[in-house]
């Protein structure tokens, strides 16, 4: 192989290059409105993703022992949708949002209160002896 | 409050939530935990309260639900009898199931608030995670009120099966699935109601087969699933500390049900499908075994009580039948009068014993025995071999020899506790039933073994007179 003819390929080689990127600057374009629109539910997917494995590897570290305490803290957590309910009911002003609202809130609030109550009154049990 | 403020808020309740559950590692940071989770939860309530907008009316209507359900959730909780924990927990999850679709139905009627849409206008891609969060929530919700049934004793424990029952749940799943497309598509109102009754139905079906001693499987799941509808709730209204919590809830009841599963040798499949169980185990009289084994061993609880006094180490071997029977505080009298007689006294847990995870630990505790005098599964099987009584009290597959031994067995794979390998063995039953899975236990008939035939609490409190004179 001699060298012009090496020259003629390394051309052929970054022209081919040149045109995938251009083409890539082309299906970008045709995508960001989607990626737009996709972003805040891939920014929650990231941190969804993130959490289980958080989850799971403190939820491993958990003692066998304390397994009915961590149903109760993870019970009382879980109503957290509550907030979902606070806004529903606070920020609008359909009737309907409202009372479907208040309905969630007090069931969340039944389980909030009651799941943190009981897991503090296992853990209790759960003292030193002696 | 602005935006800014308030997604800090909610970071740093998510960070106290994961921390509540880190306590959880040991008894003694346990405590602490649960007030990180409570602090938590008081911040997230208060900025969404703080956030901008938020009318006068509305905070109202708000603090009054809180009351409302802050004060009936405060005197359940403090009244219930640790042995009735397993189905408040199942009440507590279908709660969970119901405000998810609550919520999910306020966003629907209200999709401002939330910024995905208006009324009739809402984005596809929140259509698809309200409906998903709605249809959880839902299966939640049935499927916790029949466990509590189930737990409570309002609805027989036995697995209600009927032809055709998988055939008839796929179709409605399939069913389930064309009408969240239809709704995603048109977002008409009646088929959200639509998917929330069929996801009812669904949950109700999905738990009637299985029986009362799958429930601790029944509960971890149903506490997966409430998880997962809160983070279908998150992604629909766009909240971090949504998310966050559900992945971490939806997180731990899937290893719950995991660790449940391997502690009995099934599959989640196979439990969900339902039904164990149900052949077999027919009842009989004390001392009617099999014609061609040797008659069983019955001894009196003066025998058992003599016997203990003059060992060194018992193992005892509490099972759902001390619960049923409220036998734990005399369980733990019996422990303290042997431990004055100079015997060592420790208690071996199954993974399975019970009726939810952990829960022999808590009756354990409640009884104010020491955590410490209490062992899992793989700590303790080493040393049946050096103890001379296993005392096995309401408990009796996770003992059984057979799920090592014989291949055809419905409980083979099974991890049990060694108890054959103690010098004696003391069985606290009833009669000579068979356990849940309607398998013989072939402990009974050894000539080591001794039946004392009564009820748990009794037979224990006659022993400890015993014990005393």
């Amino acid at each position: 192989m001699n060298p012009t003819e090496l020259a003629n390929q390394a051309t052929l080689a970054a022209n081919r290059a040149l045109e995938l990127a251009e083409a890539a600057r082309q299906a970008a374009l045709y995508v960001a409105p989607v990626a737009e629109a996709a972003e805040p539910f891939l920014y929650l997917l990231t941190i969804f993703l993130m959490a289980c494995f958080v989850g799971y590897y403190v939820v491993w570290n958990v003692t066998p022992a304390l397994h009915s305490p961590l149903m109760g803290v993870t019970n009382a957590i879980s109503s957290v949708i509550v907030v979902g309910a606070i806004l529903a009911t606070g920020l609008s002003d359909s009737i309907a949002a409202k009372i479907f609202g208040f309905i969630a809130v007090t069931l969340a609030s039944v389980n909030i209160f009651g799941g943190f109550m009981v897991t503090r009154r296992m853990l209790a049990m759960f003292k030193k002896k002696g | 409050m602005g935006a800014t403020v308030s997604t800090l808020a909610y970071l740093v309740s998510s960070v106290l939530f994961i921390l509540a559950l880190r306590g959880l590692s040991h008894p003694e940071t346990s405590r602490q935990g649960n007030l990180f989770g409570m602090v938590g939860m008081g911040i997230a309530i208060l900025a969404t309260l703080l956030r901008p907008g938020m009318g006068g009316g509305g905070i109202a209507i708000v603090l009054a639900g809180l009351a409302i359900g802050g004060t009936i959730g405060t005197v359940v909780a403090g009244r219930i009898q640790m042995t009735a924990l397993p189905q408040l927990v199942a009440a507590f999850h279908s709660l969970v199931g119901m405000a998810a679709v609550f919520v999910a139905a306020a966003a629907f009627y209200a999709p401002a608030s939330f910024g995905i849409g208006t009324p009739g206008h809402i984005h596809a891609g929140s259509l698809v995670e309200m409906s998903l969060g709605l249809a959880i929530g839902a299966v939640t919700f049935s499927g916790s009120v029949i466990a509590f049934a189930k737990l409570d004793g309002r609805m027989s424990g036995a697995p209600i099966l009927f032809p055709n029952q998988h055939k008839l749940n796929l179709a409605l799943g399939i069913l389930m699935l064309v009408l969240i497309i239809a709704f995603v598509a048109t977002g008409n109102s009646l088929l959200f109601w639509l998917i929330a009754l069929l996801a009812f139905v669904l949950g109700f079906l999905l738990i009637i087969p299985i029986g009362g001693a799958d429930m601790p499987v029944v509960v971890s799941m149903l506490n997966s699933y409430s998880g997962w509808a809160a983070a279908g709730i998150g992604f629909t209204v766009g909240n971090i500390l949504l998310v966050v919590t559900g992945a971490l809830v939806g997180a731990s009841g899937a290893i719950l049900s995991y660790i449940m599963c391997k502690g009995m040798n099934r599959s989640i499949i196979n439990v969900l499908l339902g039904g164990f169980g149900t052949t077999g185990g027919g009842e009989a009289g004390p001392g009617a075994g099999n014609g061609d084994r040797a008659p069983v061993k019955a001894g009196s609880p003066e025998d058992a009580a003599y016997i203990m006094k003059n060992s060194q180490k018992i193992i005892i071997v509490p099972g759902y039948g001390m619960a049923v029977a409220q036998a734990q505080q005399v369980l733990r009298e019996m422990g303290d009068l042997l431990k004055k007689e100079g015997v060592e006294v420790s208690y071996a847990i199954h993974p399975v014993a019970g009726r939810m995870p952990g829960h022999m630990n808590v009756l354990l505790a409640e009884a104010n025995v020491p955590y410490d005098e209490v062992k899992e599964l793989e700590e303790i099987n080493p040393e049946f071999a050096e103890a001379d009584v296993a005392f096995v009290i309401g408990a009796n597959d996770v003992t059984n020899p057979a799920a090592k031994t014989d291949k055809s067995s419905a409980i083979y794979g099974m991890p049990i506790l060694d108890v054959e390998r103690a010098k004696t063995v003391f069985f606290i039953k009833r009669g000579m039933a068979s356990g849940y899975a309607g398998v013989d236990n072939e402990l009974f008939f050894r000539p080591n073994t001794m039946m004392l035939f009564g009820d748990a609490k009794k037979v224990t409190q006659e022993i400890v007179q015993a014990l005393q004179r």
